[in-house]
């Protein structure tokens, strides 16, 4: 068992985040690697990217959404309790270099995963400028850590309840207009990775995702987790999961994620009828 | 114990029909999980191993990559000794459960068997028996009494814990090694628990041997990715291990490469079998990982994992499974058993059909649009070459579609361990007779060297990988 020693709810009831003993997989981590989690031995496999590693402690940190009966499993452990199985760290780790200036962008869970990646860039000596958003306030996750490792940071809200009223996409358009950005780093939900990288198209800025496809394995055997890159079949599992947002083929990654819609829905509804 | 099978003069013997294996009827078992082979009687086993005619030079055991004593472990059953049976078994095999299910028995054993090689006789069911006696054993909780020489303080590290290192494991840990298995999933067995269905080897019999080996002291260190969680080079040089073994298998499914494989309800049969078997899908919701039950199911192949793919899809609930192959059954590479099984269970063969492209509407398969072929000329392989027949194309319905057109060498591990030589294939270089890799104190064997091959051949790499490590351990030079 893989113990919990801190559990927080970061938005109440959805958004949770939980510090795992995993010495090993701590020891090896590197930012933008993931790691499987398994709540039980019924579970499936659950990717993850990682949040924060602590080499000393030995911890590894994920935040997540509750968003079906796997995340609702993961939110009912307890400090003490634990996942039954984690596997990793798996991926390749984000490339790390002084690029100049890099721009990372954050949607809801996806500033979790940036985080580590946009404190890399710093140390690396990069210019980090953050844009973090979400769709309300209560959503917005490590304001203060993202602040203290960024140059600049923006917050963007879609319903106006803190920063700007609007989408990241906003934001950066003004970020490119007046300045020179050699890269771009966006993580979050597929629509914003999809219209960040429609963006720095337009300015021919390098643009980085991370992506989340539905995964068994993590380690290249099944090819669940395939996706379009410039025209070609990738394994996000162990090709990625960073690709070039430029040559993502996000539409076919949308329908892809919904492969199970049913059968999820099926299964929430059955744990939840349950609990009644 | 009957003894009057003992007693049977050799004409006696001879006049006994080969005994059919029992099986669980068609219709009932497509609609199930349960095991498929129901297994003998004593006394139906005792017939059969009675047909054996002990010879004086055993071809047989020259046929078995792993050199059971099979006139040996026949023998004993013809005298009622079962114990002294399973015995002769556990002398060479860790698996002899898994090993009478799933080895290709007629082309190896069986295929030499001197009785079968007589017009109008079949080989003993030297399979089928070694099935039984592994059942008996399991089920009246006869334990491998072996005794374990003192511990010898050398630790080997074998990574992956399917048929080759399973059998680097027991073996070691039979000399008195300290044996660690790393497996990358949360449950141990490799292919034997996420490829093969289980209708065709109950996964309680891979948790039972699995068990077997943690009695010889062998540890398992599951959720452990070698080239990631740890490295080969940290095993030897940090964590202090002796030697290492890599048999991680060839993991890597082959895609088609034609258009539209990017469309919801295309599988590869690995990941179709892996939601199935290790997950347990087919349980789904008591298990939380869901699967795709198609309503007419396509399988893209003819091997060995497209049949066990196309009788899983049958019983997941699918109407109709075609299995779809440029060739013709003569060519296919299944056993002719496995074969024989899926058309029982009803099972469609659409022979001479090749695939051109998946076609579907809002990211969803709806068909795949086929050509029809004919056989040519023989190609390199010694099989006619399938040539398309012009303006034959068509679209074949499918809401399902599965691909199960093999496998090749994943390159996680080898990616990044330094000195490990691969081939134009990306299969690890190791000696034939050793299983020593280019990489000093590390040895390789199953479908990480073989390619794409049996349970059983993996076992005599692992078998002689095995040797090899305990006289490196024991002195000898790498």
């Amino acid at each position: 068992m893989y113990r919990i020693i801190k559990r927080e709810e970061m938005a109440e009831g959805t958004i949770v985040l939980n510090e795992i003993e995993a010495p090993q997989i701590a020891k090896k981590a590197k930012p933008g690697q993931f790691v499987i989690l398994i709540a039980n031995e019924n579970g499936e496999r659950i990717p993850l990217t990682m949040a924060d590693v602590d080499k000393e402690k030995g911890t590894i940190t994920i935040i997540y959404m509750i968003v079906g009966k796997s995340t609702e499993l993961f939110a009912s452990l307890k400090v003490g309790e634990g996942y039954a199985h984690i596997v990793g760290p798996l991926g390749s780790p984000t490339h790390i270099e002084n690029f100049g200036t890099v721009v990372c962008v954050g949607g809801g869970t996806g500033t979790a995963v940036l985080h580590p990646i946009a404190r890399g860039m710093k140390e690396a000596g990069n210019e980090v400028i953050s844009i973090v958003g979400s769709r309300t306030k209560d959503y917005l996750i490590l304001e203060d850590k993202m602040s203290k490792i960024s140059n600049e940071l923006h917050i963007c809200t879609d319903d106006g309840t803190k920063g700007r009223h609007g989408f990241v996409t906003d934001e950066l358009r003004e970020i490119l207009e007046s300045k020179k950005v050699d890269l771009v780093v966006a993580i979050g939900p597929v629509p914003m990775m999809k219209f960040v990288s429609l963006l720095t198209k337009e300015y021919s800025v390098p643009t980085m995702v991370s992506l989340n496809p539905i995964m068994v394995d993590g380690t290249g055997m099944c090819g669940g987790c395939r996706v379009t890159v410039g025209g070609e079949i990738k394994f996000a599992c162990v090709d990625g999961p960073e690709f070039d947002g430029h040559q993502v083929d996000f539409d076919n990654l949308m329908q892809r994620l919904t492969a199970y819609k049913h059968e999820e829905e099926h299964s929430k509804e059955c744990m939840l009828n349950k609990k009644v | 114990m009957n003894s009057s099978v003992a007693d049977m003069t050799k004409k006696e013997r001879r006049a006994i029909p080969r005994q059919d294996m029992n099986e669980r009827d068609a219709k009932e078992r497509a609609k199930c999980f349960d095991e498929v082979t129901l297994g003998y009687s004593l006394q139906e086993a005792q017939f059969e191993a009675a047909r054996c005619i002990q010879c004086k030079d055993p071809a047989c055991i020259k046929g078995c990559p792993v050199g059971i004593d099979i006139p040996g472990f026949l023998d004993c059953i013809v005298q009622g000794d079962l114990h002294g049976s399973i015995n002769k078994l556990w002398e060479r095999t860790a698996l002899p459960a898994v090993c009478g299910r799933v080895c290709p028995q007629e082309m190896q054993c069986e295929a030499e068997c001197v009785v079968g090689l007589k017009e109008g006789r079949e080989p003993v069911a030297i399979g089928n028996l070694e099935m039984f006696i592994a059942d008996w054993a399991r089920e009246n909780g006869v334990k491998n009494e072996v005794v374990i020489p003192p511990a010898t303080g050398k630790k080997v590290a074998v990574v992956g814990s399917g048929p080759a290192g399973i059998t680097v494991a027991g073996d070691l840990a039979l000399k008195g090694h300290d044996v660690t298995v790393f497996e990358a999933f949360h449950r141990a067995g490799g292919v034997l628990l996420y490829g093969i269905p289980e209708f065709r080897l109950a996964k309680d019999i891979v948790d039972y041997e699995i068990e077997g080996l943690k009695e010889l002291g062998v540890k398992i260190e599951y959720d452990s990715v070698v080239g990631r969680t740890v490295d080969v080079d940290e095993l030897l040089e940090e964590m202090g291990y002796d030697a290492v073994f890599i048999g991680v298998g060839a993991g890597l499914p082959n895609f088609l490469g034609i258009p539209g494989e990017e469309l919801n309800g295309v599988f590869s049969a690995n990941e179709y079998l892996t939601r199935s078997n290790l997950m347990k899908a087919f349980d789904f919701p008591k298990f939380d990982t869901p699967i795709i039950p198609g309503t007419n199911v396509a399988i893209l192949g003819a091997g060995n994992v497209a049949m066990d793919a196309a009788r899983t899809a049958l019983r997941l609930g699918a109407k109709s499974v075609k299995i779809v192959y440029r060739r013709t059954k003569e060519e296919s590479p299944s056993r002719q058993i496995e074969l024989h099984h899926a058309g029982e269970e009803g099972v469609e063969f659409e022979f001479l059909t090749s695939p051109l492209e998946f076609v579907g509407t809002d990211g969803k398969l709806s068909g795949i649009r086929c050509e029809r072929m004919e056989l040519g000329e023989p190609d390199e392989s010694g099989r006619r070459r399938p040539i398309p027949v012009k303006d034959s194309s068509f679209v074949l319905d499918c809401d399902l579609a599965i691909i199960a057109i093999g496998t090749q060498a994943n390159p996680l591990l080898t990616n990044v361990t330094k000195g490990l030589e691969l081939n134009q294939w990306g299969n690890i270089k190791a000696d034939e007779k050793s299983g020593k890799t280019t990489k000093e104190k590390v040895w390789a064997g199953g479908d990480i060297t073989l390619g794409q091959a049996t349970v059983i051949l993996a076992m005599g790499t692992g078998r002689d990988a095995a040797n090899s490590i305990d006289a490196y351990l024991n002195g000898e030079s790498w």
